[in-house]
């Protein structure tokens, strides 16, 4: 395979994504990451796969993502910063490790599907299955924090991390209308602002108030909320929560035998 | 689909079909198109494919038989390398011989004995002023093989393929058609046995080896035969949870009632997404639990619909909405009205007591 | 004459365990144990013994093991212990013999020659346990379209019931089982959301109360029929024939009518109650057809009517007359179905497998545009969840349970139920041996069978990629065949598995 060398300047990288193929993206920006750049600007991405996959081995960077991206953005994202400028698709932080995705705009479907650490942000809503069967260990906790709303199947078989959802469109208040939230939750926790109504929520899922280190969690992170989308300050500090968990470990722990 | 029924080109359709090539595999890609036909607008085209040409004469007398035959010649293509061993594909311009009334009813017919009376004989779409387009290869070529650059429509859906269950041959890439009406599918049809039982048993032959199949004849018999309105056809495929059912509304739990026990077989089972059109309509629908992807686009009166965003911003960057729908709720888009996202805001509204 | 039969148990105890608390003498209804105080020993009469369990799971000491006799004639495949024993009885009684519960003489089992589908790659199953899983199943005529004019829904529905899960409980008479069971029965089917069906023997007035889920029969013996009986239940069920015993009327020996049985059936205390062979007002279709609408009117048109008939050789044929002389429902019994009584001539050779039968069924009623016209209910024999959803995809709406309830309850099938005596409480009258079923615990061991079962369904159902019981009904696409001759799959209308 040849090697093209991408032009790094002062440490940033710049280029047209237009006609690359997923496998030539993500062949260039390694290339300019092993080149030491440590921010990587594409332009004109339309659907190109697996954006900062491929960067297993290098040391941390950001990489702008000016376009639509397409699915998996970021899967296995262990480590660097990936910004969106516009929306995503399916699959963004699919098993992602480490690192922190910001979105511009609104995700798809299964967003940090099993996902194990790191922080995704987006500012607008999200799609079916979003955090399914997310896990933590130790320090390892992931979150997730949506500014608008989700649907169906939000949390589904979720193991641990945390999933904040605001309910907010530019100000106002969305009406949350998903349904079947945290089933098969065992483990975790979801904040929701907004009402939902208990016929949306799993038989594996319980509500109940926030304590002070919930209130810790939720103003770290709406605040970075805030200050990532320039969303005016303590708007989103007035917001009511409710905190989502699961009632057992062994949610269908009775329903077999030997 | 333009809203308001300007004919535009299909390169831009082509071309966020392209960026989706690693969604297909190549054996199958394929493009219906409305309003391509103005000058015989009142004419049923016949789109046929012949797998030999030698079996194309035979054809010609059963057509003038059954149809006053205005103009037939072979669909315009353009040889290309990535395009294998082509069958032959020509158009027919056809008025049935019999009472108006009746014509959609013996095209129906004679468009079923076509398929299965004669050995490689497919007709590919047989509506008015529409036509598809589809073969083996990627969609892009289809459409560079088809000449589809030099047509016009308001609707156009495309699609590309990545057969599993049957191997991809020329009659089983999408869409699927009857009569208008055409269909293309992303997905597997796990309820396809009982689908095709029960549409057999009201005179639906399933000859081209294909699940979405059954969707195309399913909609005819909903819409046409059982004068049913879209909204109701879209919840024999994908009705509400029985769970959901049990808080509605005495008036829509009779309405589901109704129609889940009437058209059980119905029921479209496993990830689907379906983008359907007739004149008029472009309907786009997914399961009940949206396995499937699809997201839909408004921009300067154009509705567009696709598996990714991505292909829609290539061609149409300044999107005024981008949505993805409900599980199981149609996205209806309806000449020069406003685009419908839930159906029961539209029916469900009366029940003879 | 004295008797040349061999004992059919062997029962061996271990002294040494045994502590001669006699809850075996007490528990045993055939008085095979007794005490024998001289060498304060417990003793048997082995003869009498059916090999029915009963004091071997209640043994405290677990001393008693009870098993087939080991004395073997000279081995011989033409003539086996069971003909060489029938023929030994008959000679000495001159009469027909008598047997209770199913065929068990290894027919093939169908179901264990079909298996099912799962998905890959293609289609994701779905897991029943996190996301939605329909089951729900509606009995009763459906229309051939609906009706939309103007926006208005003008079709309305025939009568419809509703049951969570396709499994029901199948005719089981009171008198043929005690009034225990049948309450069990009761309880369980109205806790879970299905149907319990009251069999021949009337519904006693005292468990009218759980109408809301019960069928209720209507036989050749009228037993208990009155229009109040009739518009107790969901559902009226015209018993045509039942799997165990095609061609022969139901058979209640005088034995098992007490005072209470008597009351309900309104026929003598002692005396045989004695179901006729043909209900004596059907003797040709039409005559159903009038039968069917009788009911009809007598219920109000607000219950579906169900036709029960046994699994013969033109079952097709007449299913498709039944459906046309108005039947909401039919239900097919095989030859593998249990009873209280039958000959065992006839238990054993008379009848085909649900399986062929129910395939046949739903094939000619498809093929002739009227399968939405009844629901089918299949029965004869269903041992476990995977052989009910094979059912429902060969093109069953639901299914019968009758043996499986009874063994959930405790049955262990000795097959002397015609005799009056179980040791269970469950097919008897005798009051001391009823006792021994507790409705409040025998019915939630069949609400944990129904629920079990309804949960592996769910499992088997999203293992196909489908998501609601309807897209599996009739869907022969997802069964293959193993060892099965070209006519046979035929039959069933399944291709052979790799196909």
């Amino acid at each position: 395979m040849t090697l093209r060398i991408v032009p790094v300047k002062r440490g940033v990288a710049e280029f047209n994504a237009q006609n690359l193929l997923s496998f030539e993206l993500n062949g260039r920006v390694k290339e300019a990451a092993t080149q030491g750049a440590n921010k990587i600007v594409l332009n004109n991405i339309f659907g190109q796969r697996y954006i900062g996959t491929r960067l297993y081995h290098q040391d941390p960077l950001e990489i702008e993502v000016n376009g639509t991206p397409g699915n998996d953005l970021g899967a296995f994202l262990d480590g660097h910063r990936i910004v969106v400028n516009g929306n995503a698709q399916d699959g963004l932080g699919n098993t992602m490790n480490n690192g922190e995705i910001v979105v511009h705009g609104r995700a798809g479907d299964i967003l940090g599907m099993s996902m194990r650490g790191g922080e995704i942000f987006v500012r607008d809503s999200v799609g079916y299955r979003v955090g399914i069967h997310m896990k933590e260990y130790g320090e390892k906790q992931p979150v997730i924090i949506i500014g608008g709303t989700s649907q169906d199947f939000l949390g589904e078989y979720m193991a641990g991390g945390t999933i904040i959802l605001l309910g907010q469109h530019r100000g106002s208040n969305i009406t949350h209308k998903m349904r079947f939230i945290g089933t098969g939750m065992h483990g975790g926790t979801i904040y929701i602002s907004g009402n939902i109504k208990n016929c949306h929520l799993s038989e594996q899922v319980t509500v109940l108030n926030l304590d002070k280190k919930d209130h810790n969690i939720i103003d770290k992170y709406v605040r970075k909320y805030e200050s990532y989308f320039r969303v005016s300050k303590n708007k989103a500090m007035n917001l009511d929560f409710k905190k989502i968990i699961p009632v057992a470990k062994r949610p269908y722990g009775h329903l077999y035998s030997h | 689909m333009d809203l308001h029924r300007n004919l535009f080109s299909g390169n831009n359709v082509i071309k966020a079909m392209a960026n989706m090539h690693v969604r297909g595999n190549g054996l199958g890609g394929g493009f219906a198109v409305y309003g391509l036909y103005p000058e015989y607008k009142n004419h049923y085209v016949f789109h046929i494919m012949y797998q030999r040409r030698d079996i194309k004469p035979e054809i010609y007398p059963f057509l003038v038989k059954h149809f006053n035959v205005a103009k037939d010649e072979e669909i315009p293509t353009n040889p290309s390398k990535a395009i294998h061993d082509p069958p032959l594909l020509w158009r027919y311009f056809l008025t049935p011989k019999t009472e108006p009334q009746f014509s959609d009813e013996y095209v129906v017919e004679k468009v079923n004995a076509l398929n299965t009376d004669f050995e490689g004989v497919y007709v590919f779409s047989s509506g008015k002023d529409m036509g598809v387009f589809k073969g083996v290869g990627y969609p892009e070529d289809i459409a560079k093989y088809f000449c589809l650059n030099e047509y016009k429509g308001y609707i156009w859906t495309a699609h590309s393929r990545f057969p599993t269950n049957t191997q991809g041959w020329w009659g089983g890439a999408h869409p699927f058609n009857i009569l208008d009406w055409t269909v293309v599918h992303n997905g597997e049809i796990s309820s396809y046995g009982i689908n095709r039982r029960f549409l057999e048993t009201q005179g639906y032959r399933c000859a081209l080896h294909t699940d979405t199949e059954v969707i195309a004849y399913a909609i005819d018999l909903l819409i046409r035969k059982h004068k049913l309105p879209l909204e109701v056809a879209c919840k024999v495929f994908a009705p509400p949870f029985w769970s959901h059912v049990d808080k509605m509304s005495d008036v829509e739990q009779k309405w589901i009632n109704a129609i889940r026990q009437t058209y059980s077989s119905l029921l479209l089972n496993g990830p689907f997404t379906i983008i359907m059109a007739h004149h008029g309509e472009m309907i786009g629908l997914t399961d009940r639990i949206r396995l499937r992807p699809l997201t839909a686009g408004i921009q300067d009166n154009k509705l567009y619909m696709s598996s990714e965003e991505s292909s829609i911003r290539l061609i149409s960057p300044n999107l005024e909405k981008v949505w993805t729908p409900q599980g199981g709720e149609p996205i209806v888009g309806r000449l020069n009205q406003k685009v419908t996202t839930h159906s029961s805001d539209i029916i469900f509204a009366k029940v003879k007591t | 004459m004295i008797t040349h039969l061999l004992p059919e148990f062997l029962i061996e105890r271990d002294h040494k365990r045994c502590i001669r608390c006699k809850v075996c003498l007490r528990q045993c209804g055939f008085d095979v144990h007794y005490y024998d105080s001289d060498d304060d020993q417990m003793l048997v009469r082995e003869q009498d013994c059916v090999g029915c369990q009963r004091c071997a799971a209640l043994c405290p000491t677990n001393a008693l093991i009870i098993k087939p006799h080991p004395h073997a004639y000279k081995p011989n495949l033409n003539w086996s212990k069971d003909h060489i024993r029938d023929l030994t009885k008959q000679a000495e009684t001159g009469s027909v013999l008598i047997t209770g519960m199913g065929n068990d003489k290894g027919l093939p089992i169908y179901w264990d020659r079909l298996i099912l589908n799962a998905s890959q790659v293609t289609n994701p199953s779905i897991d029943p346990l996190r996301e939605p899983m329909e089951t729900r199943t509606f009995l009763g005529q459906k229309p051939d379209k609906i009706q939309v004019e103007d926006g208005m829904l003008k079709t309305t529905l025939a009568p419809q019931i509703m049951v969570e899960s396709p499994i029901l409980f199948s005719a089981l008479s009171y008198g043929a089982i005690s009034y225990q069971a049948i309450e069990s029965l009761a309880k369980a089917a109205t806790k879970f959301g299905t149907l319990f069906n009251t069999g021949e023997g009337g519904l006693p007035i005292p468990l009218r109360k759980y109408g809301e889920n019960a069928i209720v029969q209507c036989a050749s013996g009228r037993f208990g029929v009155d229009a109040e009986y009739l518009n107790s239940g969901v559902i009226v069920e015209i018993k045509i024939g039942q799997g165990a015993k095609p061609g022969i009327g139901g058979h209640l020996p005088g034995g098992k009518v007490t005072e209470q049985v008597s009351r309900t059936r309104m026929i003598p205390v002692g005396v045989d109650a004695l179901s006729p062979a043909p209900q004596h007002d059907i003797y040709s279709i039409e005559d159903l057809s009038t039968l069917i609408h009788a009911l009809k009117e007598a219920t109000n048109y607000e219950k579906p009517i169900s036709v029960k008939i046994s699994a013969v050789h033109n079952s097709a044929a007449i299913a498709s007359g039944v459906v046309r002389a108005g039947a909401d429902i039919i239900a097919l019994d095989g030859i593998r179905g249990g009873t209280g009584a039958a000959p065992k001539a006839i238990r054993d050779n008379v009848g085909i497998p649900i399986e062929l039968a129910l395939a046949a069924v739903d094939m000619r009623l498809r093929q002739e545009g009227i399968r939405n016209k009844a629901s089918i209910i299949a029965a004869g024999g269903f041992r476990c969840s995977a052989d009910v959803i094979k059912a429902i995809t060969l093109g069953a709406d639901a299914v019968y349970l009758g043996t499986a309830a009874l063994v959930a309850i405790g049955c262990t099938l000795c097959q002397k139920c015609y005799t009056g005596i179980c040791n269970w409480g469950i097919c008897t009258t005798n009051p001391y041996l009823s006792k021994r079923i507790n409705p409040n615990i025998a019915s939630q061991r069949l609400v944990n069978l129904l629920q079990s079962w309804s949960l592996e369904i769910k499992e088997m159902m999203g293992g196909m990629g489908v998501n609601a019981i309807e897209s599996l009904r009739g869907n022969r696409h997802h069964l293959r065949g193993v060892d099965l001759h070209d006519w046979e799959l035929d039959l069933l209308g399944v291709r052979g598995a790799g196909r």
